[in-house]
């Protein structure tokens, strides 16, 4: 079967993959480039753990064509906070935001894709935000309250 | 992997590459789903065709391209009117990828928009160039074609146009029902009632007997009771895992009436 | 509320209540503190099982029965084996011991479910077959085209249905489709004093009928291994499983390989609330590393977890209670069915656990439980948070309610009334201590507003407890109902602790002191309780096992 290149910013870095027809982003990036910080659970785009950022906005990876990232800017957790760690990791670690961490890397990538956009949420947009992400074992209130931290200026940017 | 990705860059192209088995990939979160699971084989097209992202005015309402997202329809102030409807739509991710065109084809639960444009009266462009009614559309949407545009008439004035989606998880669930009401008025009557819905049939479809209820009367306690007893008149909800049949006639007059209320 | 919970925290300390018995000097305990995984979490870095990336790592996914019941005729490969990609397929008979129970690892169960099953299948899901293939996609594929003629047999849904005379039997070695207990009893049986008599001495008679769905734990990473060969004849596994220990002993077992071939690597899981311990994947990714020499990955998609991932298990119970008229319930009898689905995996152990639960935290002179772990052709049911306990505690509560509206008491006062206290005989036999309910029920009112008695303000666990209240009734009607023959005595009891039997019982009884079924608990006791020191040890599992 033909592979085709695919070549896209990843994190601020060139990077490039073959693919197979049919593959989607989140397993080209896995084990194409070995970015494992989005998660698979559902490939049906019901719970959000594979969430990165295209260009800026929120998708989920196991629904995109692999393909058709060609010459995009994608981001995903494992670019957060290169240099230290990102305002809303330090209000998670803070918050206890996370228990499994599966969910984690996703909900971080739909939290920041609201606070690029828009610095001082509401509670409710918080809420409307992470809508797409599931989590099963917080109850998502510390993941609220962390995300409003960061919102309301209680970790230092 | 047995599929074949074509990636096409006009319209034009993807439009003479379809046929057959062949599929038409969108935005991807009705497609991908079937292609993860191995659901789908065969020829998938694409196209890259910056038309099918274009939001246009014509005369009195809209062209919508039909690979346009969910997000940039509720970035559009223009577009108001189809706000609630997209926004009830999926999360923030799903309304970054999920497009009016594929909106169309999408099966119960989905379609909450679908259901709002044939409430609207919309006219789909096909890749040919020929526009039809959405109501020819939805009779064998199997065998569509290539849909390359939306036109959408702008309602009336605010008031003549709502919607309302019933779902279990807030903020973002699928749908038990939704209703979208187009109530244009004449010297205070109601003239060209057009009430579509999902959840009470196969597909997105018209609510007959709820329209004939209102046409030619005044919006009112009276002519809203009746039109929310008849809802259900001739449709036969589906029972499914969200909800029994039984369960959705005895609730879908409740929330008809909500939404018409709120249009007095 | 908004923006409130970042103010506020999130626990209420209630330090007043038993402020003597506590050691507030404590080093961890009621302070924050960060999770020692929580920099891995954040930084998307843990390493779950599916994050250690392997060269040529193959994929199985299984083929599965479209049927709740059905005989496989025959299994054809050939298909499927020459689809591009395909590696191997397997099949039961590449499974060395075939038959496992999860629970036969503690000597407690019959060998009943295969790894992959050759000639029957009991649920809609259960895997026939395995593909190993070099993707994902491709093994689905492959698995699209494997023929398996299927004869349907007829099957049973419901556990009320599933014992009745003539019911469709869901695995042989249970013949009238419900665990045998003790190698004695097809149910478990709980016998204090004799409700029979209390009902006919009691005001009103409440019954009740209350159930319980199935639920799936859900977790957002699918259940799943990854098996991989190393060096001199070893194999490391990769698991997402809660119970390292068990998939190392089923995988040692079912594939017939000394424990020390194998090396599990676990630990950092994905949400598993129960779901996680059934050690399905790690014996199948481990043969298939085996029998090709290659790093093999076997993980449930989404659907599989919802389908075939084992569930909490659905419960249904009727209560019966015997209550006076103000309040006091004098008797209680369980009659509960745990749907175990088409494999025992853990309900058996489940029922023990809820049956050491009885009657609830209240203490009720004479109690009776029959409680049957029943086979369906149900996906089988396992472990998810307090199982065995959650279904019958809902029955309980609800019921409590319903025993509060007959006599027209509120139901915070009902409970107050029948809490147990320090020192009062539990149904089980062990005396109660460190009890808490009324100081919990006290503060639910509190919070809710609801006004209680002066009297039952007062009330407290460390009064009124013991003397009369901590005698064993003087008559325990047994019976021998649901008695079998030829079941072993194979059960936990079997490895030196002496397990429960009626002389065992009897005794006990005859050492205590009287008190007659018809006394319903004073109000006071004139005997001071135990001190309330050191917490109970008590294992669920080997209930009867003494300190």
């Amino acid at each position: 079967m033909a592979m085709k290149p695919v070549t896209f910013i990843l994190n601020g870095e060139p990077k490039a993959a073959f693919t197979e027809d049919g593959q989607n982003l989140l397993d080209m990036l896995r084990r194409g480039v070995a970015d494992l910080s989005p998660k698979y659970g559902c490939a049906q785009g019901s719970c959000g753990a594979c969430t990165v950022l295209i260009n800026g906005e929120p998708q989920l990876a196991c629904l995109v064509l692999a393909e058709s990232v060609e010459g995009e800017n994608l981001e995903t957790t494992a670019g957060l906070g290169r240099a230290g760690l990102h305002p809303l990791q330090e209000a998670f670690m803070q918050r206890f935001a996370a228990q499994c961490g599966y969910c984690t890397p996703g909900m971080l990538m739909a939290a920041k894709a609201l606070l690029d956009i828009n610095p001082r949420p509401t509670r409710d947009q918080v809420i409307e935000a992470i809508s797409g992400n599931l989590c099963r074992c917080t109850g998502y209130e510390p993941i609220i309250a962390a995300i409003l931290d960061v919102a309301e200026g209680r970790q230092a940017p | 992997m047995a599929v074949t990705i074509e990636k096409h860059a006009t319209v034009g192209d993807a439009q003479r590459a379809f046929g057959g088995d062949a599929v038409y990939l969108g935005g991807g979160t009705i497609l991908m789903r079937e292609i993860n699971a191995g659901l789908v084989q065969g020829r998938i097209i694409r196209s890259t065709d910056p038309v099918l992202k274009q939001i246009r005015q014509s005369g009195d309402g809209f062209e919508i391209g039909a690979g346009v997202t969910m997000s940039a329809l509720a970035n559009r102030a223009e577009l108001a009117f189809l706000h609630p409807v997209v926004r009830a739509i999926g999360g923030p991710q799903i309304r970054n990828m999920a497009t009016i065109g594929g909106n169309l084809f999408a099966e119960p639960p989905y379609g909450d928009l679908a259901a709002a444009l044939l409430a609207l009266g919309a006219r789909l462009v096909m890749a040919g160039g020929q526009a039809r009614p959405i109501e020819e559309f939805f009779r064998d949407r199997k065998r569509a074609g290539l849909i390359t545009a939306i036109q959408l008439p702008r309602p009336r004035d605010n008031k003549s146009f709502a919607f309302r989606k019933v779902s279990r998880v807030k903020p973002k669930g699928v749908s038990v029902m939704s209703f979208s009401a187009l109530l244009p008025r004449d010297a205070g009557r109601l003239r060209g009632v057009r009430i579509a819905c999902i959840g009470l049939g196969p597909g997105p479809l018209r609510a007959f007997s709820a329209e004939r209820a209102l046409e030619d009367q005044v919006l009112d306690a009276a002519s809203i009771t009746r039109a929310a007893q008849l809802v259900t008149d001739g449709l036969e909800p589906p029972t499914d895992a969200l909800a029994s049949s039984w369960y959705r006639r005895e609730v879908a007059g409740v929330h008809l009436k909500r939404l018409l209320e709120r249009m007095i | 509320m908004s923006g409130t919970l970042t103010d506020q925290p999130m626990i209420d300390f209630r330090k007043e209540i038993f402020a003597d018995e506590r050691d507030d000097n404590l080093n961890e305990i009621g302070k924050p503190t960060r999770r020692q995984d929580i920099t891995g979490h954040v930084t998307g870095r843990s390493p779950f099982y599916d994050d250690h990336l392997f060269e040529g790592l193959l994929h199985i996914r299984c083929v599965r029965s479209p049927h709740h019941a059905a005989r496989v005729r025959r299994i054809d490969l050939s298909a499927a084996e020459r689809m591009p990609g395909v590696v191997r397929i397997l099949t039961g008979k590449d499974v060395p011991r075939n038959l496992n129970t999860l629970l036969s690892l503690l000597d407690f169960g019959i060998d009943d479910e295969p790894v992959l099953s050759t000639d029957r299948v009991r649920y809609r899901g259960e895997p026939v077959a395995a593909v190993i293939a070099t993707s994902e996609a491709r093994a689905r594929d492959a698995v699209a085209k494997v023929v398996v003629e299927w004869e349907p047999l007829p099957h049973v849904l419901d556990v009320e249905e599933a014992i009745k005379p003539g019911a469709p039997v869901v695995l042989d070695v249970y013949p009238s489709n419900k665990f045998i207990y003790h190698g004695k009893y097809d149910h478990q049986k709980l016998r204090y004093g004799d409700v029979e008599v209390a009902f006919r001495q009691a005001d009103h008679i409440v019954e009740g009928r209350y159930q319980m769905s199935p639920i799936e734990q859900a977790p957002v990473e699918t259940c799943g291994a990854i098996a991989t060969p190393e060096q001199n004849g070893r194999y490391a596994c990769y698991s997402a499983t809660q119970a390292l220990f068990f998939s190392l002993a089923v995988s040692s077992k079912v594939l017939e390989v000394p424990s020390s071939r194998l090396h599990f690597i676990g630990g950092t899981v994905g949400g598993g609330f129960g779901g996680k311990v059934d050690s399905i994947h790690e014996p199948l990714a481990i043969l298939g590393a085996m029998l090709t020499g290659r790093p093999c990955k076997c993980m449930w998609d989404r659907e599989e977890e919802m389908q075939v991932g084992a569930p909490r298990g659905a419960e249904r119970w009727y209560i019966k209670d015997g209550v006076l008229r103000d309040g006091r319930i004098i008797a209680r009898s369980f009659t509960g069915y745990f749907d175990s689905g088409a494999y025992t995996r853990l309900s058996s152990y489940a029922i023990i656990k809820g049956v050491g639960h009885l009657p609830g935290p209240y203490t009720i002179p004479n109690v009776s439980a029959n409680v049957y772990c029943v086979y369906t052709n149900r996906t089988p049911a396992t472990a998810m948070r307090g199982f065995g306990i959650t279904g019958v505690d809902f029955a309980i509560e609800a019921h409590m309610d319903k025993v509060a509206d007959t006599v027209g008491l509120n139901p915070i006062e009902l409970r107050i009334l029948n809490a147990y206290r320090d020192g009062d005989m539990k149904a089980h036999r062990r005396l109660a201590k460190n009890c808490a309910l009324i100081e919990c029920c006290q503060v639910v009112a509190e919070k809710a507003g609801v006004k209680l008695s002066p009297a039952m303000l007062a009330a407290s666990s460390r009064k009124g407890g013991g003397g009369d209240r901590a005698r064993l009734p003087t008559n325990t009607a047994t019976d021998q109902d649901g008695l079998v023959r030829g079941f072993q005595g194979g059960s936990y009891g079997r490895k030196g602790a002496k397990p429960a039997s009626l002389p065992g019982l009897s005794q006990t009884i005859q050492s205590a002191a009287p008190m007659p079924a018809q006394t319903p608990p004073p109000a006071t006791a004139p005997q001071q309780p135990p001190p309330r020191v050191g917490s109970m040890r008590f294992s669920s599992l080997s209930g009867f096992r003494r300190r």
